[in-house]
């Protein structure tokens, strides 16, 4: 390769000869081959770094850093050092690029440009750490009514007529989205599977299938049916809190799975139920599902198999008619529906859909809410909504807007310890989360990974219910939808309307 | 000890057969309903169950395990045996689509036509269809340790035939069955275009002489089959033929071509990463 088609490096690794012990720790870290020992010294092969931060947390004598390399390229506004970096790389491998994560760009945030409201003189404020504020919800469908019958004899005796369809109790607005063992390691999922049991919350399975070692925690999991079916079989089917369909992921709208065979080993093996060496794909669409009245059959299809016992929901990716699929999708049957929006995260997708394909999903929960409340659908069923949900900020906008559950990914990994260097597709995850390899994957301590999903999620509970308590609300339900305690401050009126939002000071 | 009992109980039980009408009064009762019936006779302990009059309701079979065996007398309607584990069912007519859809293991014998996408991703089991399926059959059908699908169609088949097949066996036999009871050759096209078009692991087998060169899809390459390969299908196609009384010999009166995938990883130099 001639040295100008050689993409310019993003780091630069500085080792500090005075601190360096050589004890090449930093070595046996780094996943990605970024440093090796000369026999003198340890030095560094800036092309292979991805900053993910590995060495400098591990080295003893803390002599290592990693900075931005920023000398390199001439500037121009338009054909940035990213644009340039694709077309290198597309040139020299004339293959698809991947990419992992959500979207990157730096397309401005709708939750960013929202303000909560909070209550002065003319309606109390509640003091949270004294007074009940409830932040659990019901998942599943509801009844539109409650009918009850009265004992003819006795007036005094009133039963209960209507029959409940599945649905069960979270303490919590908030379910973590589907990221299935492949994309991530055993011991990330299982530090999952037991925080969301302890917390009472939801996790996704993912469509990789379900470890009989998770089985366990089947209560507090919603497994997935992708079109490539991977793992669905009875025990799948009767280990679960409810069953979601894959239609789209928002990451990739309209694209398959594709699970490289080399990720493929006996674990992967044996959850999937699919050969070892082999690619795991999962076909675009689902081949039994070209309408709305195939979802509807296979919605019926998972509610005959699983006895009419637990929800089924059906996930799609926020595009730009979510909402009149939604109608299409809750006629269909689903107890649940799942929006997607474009900045969810994914283990690998072409970086051409990541970064573009889908629209935001505070736009996409609007819209979809408005819809179902016009149609007189949206209080049967629950939406969960996600697609960088990043903080408790986002969570409780999202509510606002219209979502009942919020679905969260990337904070999950980052506290579990990633720096969010976005190769989750090479499978070399230097903290054990995005990786297969055993020697890292011992690397993520489960109990320590656990108490922090905990921790972080405790304290988003706790945040919640500050703002629930300024905004004078007793309960998180009746924040749902509740758009008048929104406020608009971003540059296009336009998304305030379509948000059906008002503008600040209004 | 007291499962024992309770087992044992069960197998006392076992010999019982249970008729159900799924047309009472003539008119076809709801899928739910009827699947309602079907698992409780499952549940008090029958074993073979005949459905009679059976009008295209969906999802019979669903999910059920075990050593059941089913009769059908009718047309079931969609996902027939959907997600089922074991049990066999023999269908006295065609089917409609998706028969055997994600099945993980049991028999389903169609005396008569398939659908389309019969077999949607199946890990194990058997399908076994006497006359023509539609488009897409054996989609994505997948084999695990001792898990294998096979799929044996005694017509003729359409596109998408056994597309990103990830295992099992396809074997399409290419005859026609004459009202009369006589079998002939089919002489319509064996099977469609875009054939074994994402496969990477498992074979179809097509008893035909045409030229299916220009039909193969994406990773898909045909062979003259070998002795092993014949060898492997022997003993699935003598049962065919016994179950639907087809003469052996009449199979061996035309040869077998064979698609394999090219490859395990057919799109693995597809994408590319690169730190951008």
């Amino acid at each position: 390769m001639s040295l100008q088609h050689i993409s310019p490096t993003y780091f630069r690794v500085k080792i500090d000869r005075d601190y360096c012990k050589k004890c090449k720790r930093c070595v046996s870290h780094c996943s990605y081959g970024a440093l090796s020992f000369n026999g003198e010294k340890i030095i560094a092969d800036d092309s292979k770094c991805v900053a993910c931060q590995r060495c400098v947390s591990m080295c003893p004598g803390k002599a290592i850093r990693v900075v931005k390399d920023e000398s390199y390229l001439p500037q121009h506004g338009n054909y940035t050092q990213r644009i340039r970096n694709i077309i290198w790389a597309q040139s020299g491998n004339g293959g698809v690029l991947l990419s992992a994560t959500g979207n990157d760009r730096p397309i401005r945030s709708i939750f960013d440009d929202l303000l909560l409201d909070a209550c002065q003189v003319t309606n109390p404020s509640i003091d949270p750490l004294r007074e009940t504020i409830e932040t659990k919800i019901f998942f599943g469908r509801k009844p539109q009514q409650l009918d009850f019958s009265v004992d003819p004899k006795d007036p005094n005796k009133v039963s209960l007529k209507t029959e409940f369809l599945p649905h069960f109790e979270i303490d919590m607005p908030l379910m973590i989205g589907h990221m299935s063992l492949g994309s991530i390691s055993y011991n990330a999922c299982m530090a999952i599977y037991q925080a969301v049991n302890e917390l009472n919350v939801l996790a996704g399975s993912g469509e990789g299938g379900l470890h009989p070692d998770f089985y366990e925690y089947g209560k507090n999991i919603i497994t997935e049916v992708a079109s490539g079916r991977f793992g669905v079989d009875i025990k799948y089917l009767q280990n679960t809190a409810g069953l979601e369909i894959k239609i789209g992921q928002g990451a990739k709208p309209g694209h398959g799975g594709h699970l490289p065979g080399e990720k493929v080993n006996s674990l992967i093996s044996q959850t999937r139920m699919i050969p070892k060496g082999s690619d795991a794909l999962s076909p675009y669409p689902h081949h039994d599902i070209y309408s709305i009245e195939d979802l509807a059959q296979l919605i019926a299809a998972l509610k005959e198999a699983t006895r009419y016992k637990v929800p089924i929901g059906v996930k799609i990716a926020a595009v730009h008619n979510s909402a009149p699929i939604a109608v299409g999708i809750v006629r269909g049957g689903a107890d649940f529906l799942t929006l997607d929006g474009f900045r969810g995260g994914t283990g690998a997708a072409p970086r051409i859909i990541r970064d573009h394909a889908g629209i935001p999903i505070e736009l996409a929960i609007a819209s979809v809410d408005q819809r179902l409340r016009q149609e007189g659908l949206r209080d049967q069923i629950t939406l969960v909504a996600g697609g960088s949900i990043r903080y408790s900020a986002d969570l409780i906008k999202a509510i606002a807007l219209g979502a009942d559950v919020g679905m969260v990914g990337m904070p999950v990994l980052i506290a579990m310890g990633c720096r969010v260097c976005q190769q989750c597709f090479r499978g070399l995850c230097s903290w054990g989360i995005a990786s297969q390899r055993e020697y890292l994957v011992k690397r993520l301590d489960i109990d320590v990974a656990r108490n922090r999903i905990i921790n972080l999620f405790h304290s988003w509970n706790e945040e919640l219910k500050e703002v629930l308590g300024a905004m004078g609300i007793d309960s998180v339900e009746s924040l749902r939808s509740n758009r008048d305690r929104l406020r608009y401050i971003g540059p296009n009126p336009r998304i305030a309307e379509i948000l059906n939002v008002k503008h600040a000071g209004e | 000890m007291v499962e024992n009992t309770i087992q044992k109980g069960k197998t006392i039980q076992n010999n019982k057969i249970i008729n159900i009408n799924s047309a009472p009064n003539g008119e076809p009762i709801e899928y739910k309903t009827l699947n309602e019936q079907i698992h409780e006779a499952v549940n008090s302990g029958y074993k073979k169950i005949i459905l009679n009059d059976v009008c295209g309701q969906r999802f019979i079979g669903a999910s059920l395990q075990g050593d059941l065996e089913f009769e059908i007398n009718g047309v079931p309607g969609n996902d027939l045996g959907i997600f089922m584990d074991g049990p066999k069912i023999t269908v006295n007519g065609s089917c409609e689509d998706q028969a055997g859809n994600t099945m993980n293991d049991g028999t389903i014998i169609i005396h008569g036509d398939g659908g389309d996408v019969i077999g949607l991703s199946a890990r194990g089991g058997k399908i076994y269809i006497k006359k023509d399926v539609g488009y897409r059959v054996g989609i994505h059908i997948k084999e695990y340790e001792r898990k294998h699908p096979v799929i044996i169609v005694g017509g003729i088949a359409r596109d998408f035939l056994g597309e990103y097949m990830a295992g099992g066996l396809i074997i399409i036999l290419g005859l026609k069955f004459l009202p009369d009871g006589n079998i002939i050759e089919n002489e319509s096209s064996i099977c469609g275009n875009e054939l074994g078009t994402g496969i990477h692991r498992g074979k179809i087998f097509l008893r035909t002489e045409e030229d299916l060169e220009d039909k193969l899809g994406v990773g898909a390459k045909l062979f003259e089959p070998c002795e092993e390969d014949l060898k492997q299908v022997e003993s699935y196609l003598k049962e065919f033929c016994e179950i639907f009384n087809i003469p052996y010999e009449l199979i061996g009166k035309k040869p077998f071509k064979v698609i394999k995938p090219i490859s395990k990883r057919p799109f693995g130099g597809n994408y590319c990463g690169q730190i951008i």
